[in-house]
């Protein structure tokens, strides 16, 4: 299972997606990849993933490799979750499965759109979007499911 | 990507090819801050990013022992999760389940310390245009 960042806020207090991002990306495997926060929604979280020539893939001429794609969906999907539960809840992705629809182009940041549409107890079910200015043409689909490890979600 | 040149980003984050097992290559990645996740543990696109690596690298080895030169286009990836990754080296390699002359199904799993227990497993699914 891939293991989420540990809480940064005090139990009980509601979770802000803005503020745990900046916390969140400052380190470790997102930070490296320079993810930032967009925007937010009621069960929508939105990161930016700014292009960079050393996060280019197997294409070679500038396309970024679909590797740092699915951290941004990870992270942007992760948030969506307890932006919808309103707190943090210890949680680990259990799958993901992403669809590529387009290279995304060189030069153009990428904005990760994770939405979480539906709770239990343990699971949560996530999906979302990738694209690189219109989101009427997205460069990735992604669906996936989390799940609680410690408490649960409802 | 040549049969032993890994792109950019996988140079980046650290990935190396450790070994050659049956003619497919055995990716690596040490441990550090550029894949960690929350404190401890592995990204888990990291690891998504390293056995995708791992997985067109099998397809390289296999298209290259054919003769064949091809551009890969991903479609898909489908990474099932399975424990959690902790400070440590993970490997990661690609098995090719079919690669005809179109399309090739690539699974891939992603290891530490123990290869009979993997961390997380993929499904990659790879578009071939042959190059011009």
């Amino acid at each position: 299972m891939s293991e989420t960042p540990p809480s940064i806020l005090p139990p009980g207090s509601r979770f802000d997606p803005g503020l745990a991002s900046r916390m969140m990306t400052r380190h470790g495997h997102g930070g490296w990849l320079g993810i930032r926060y967009h925007d937010h929604g009621e069960n929508w979280v939105e990161l930016s993933l700014p292009w960079r020539e050393d996060l280019v893939g197997i294409d070679g001429k500038g396309v970024l490799a679909s590797g740092p794609i699915i951290s941004l969906m990870d992270n942007a999907t992760s948030m969506s979750v307890w932006t919808m539960t309103g707190q943090f809840v210890p949680h680990a992705t259990l799958d993901l499965r992403v669809d590529y629809m387009r290279a995304a182009s060189p030069g153009q940041t990428v904005i990760g759109r994770g939405e979480c549409y539906k709770l239990t107890r343990t699971i949560s079910f996530i999906r979302g979007i990738a694209h690189d200015g219109d989101p009427a043409d997205p460069v990735a689909h992604v669906i996936g499911t989390f799940m609680a490890t410690h408490g649960s979600y409802l | 990507m040549s049969g032993l040149a890994l792109p950019p980003y996988a140079q980046a984050l650290g990935i190396e090819i450790d070994h050659d097992e049956a003619g497919e290559p055995v990716l690596r990645v040490d441990y550090s801050n550029r894949v960690a996740g929350r404190p401890g543990f592995l990204h888990g696109g990291a690891m998504s990013g390293l056995m995708e690596m791992a997985g067109f690298a099998a397809l390289q080895a296999e298209l290259d022992r054919r003769g064949e030169t091809m551009r890969l286009k991903p479609v898909n990836i489908q990474v099932e999760f399975m424990r959690g990754g902790t400070e440590q080296v993970t490997y990661a390699k690609g098995t090719v389940t079919r690669a005809g002359r179109r399309v090739a199904l690539v699974n891939a799993e992603a290891w530490q310390d123990d290869r009979a227990k993997p961390i997380a497993l993929a499904q990659i699914k790879v578009l071939l245009i042959p190059a011009e």
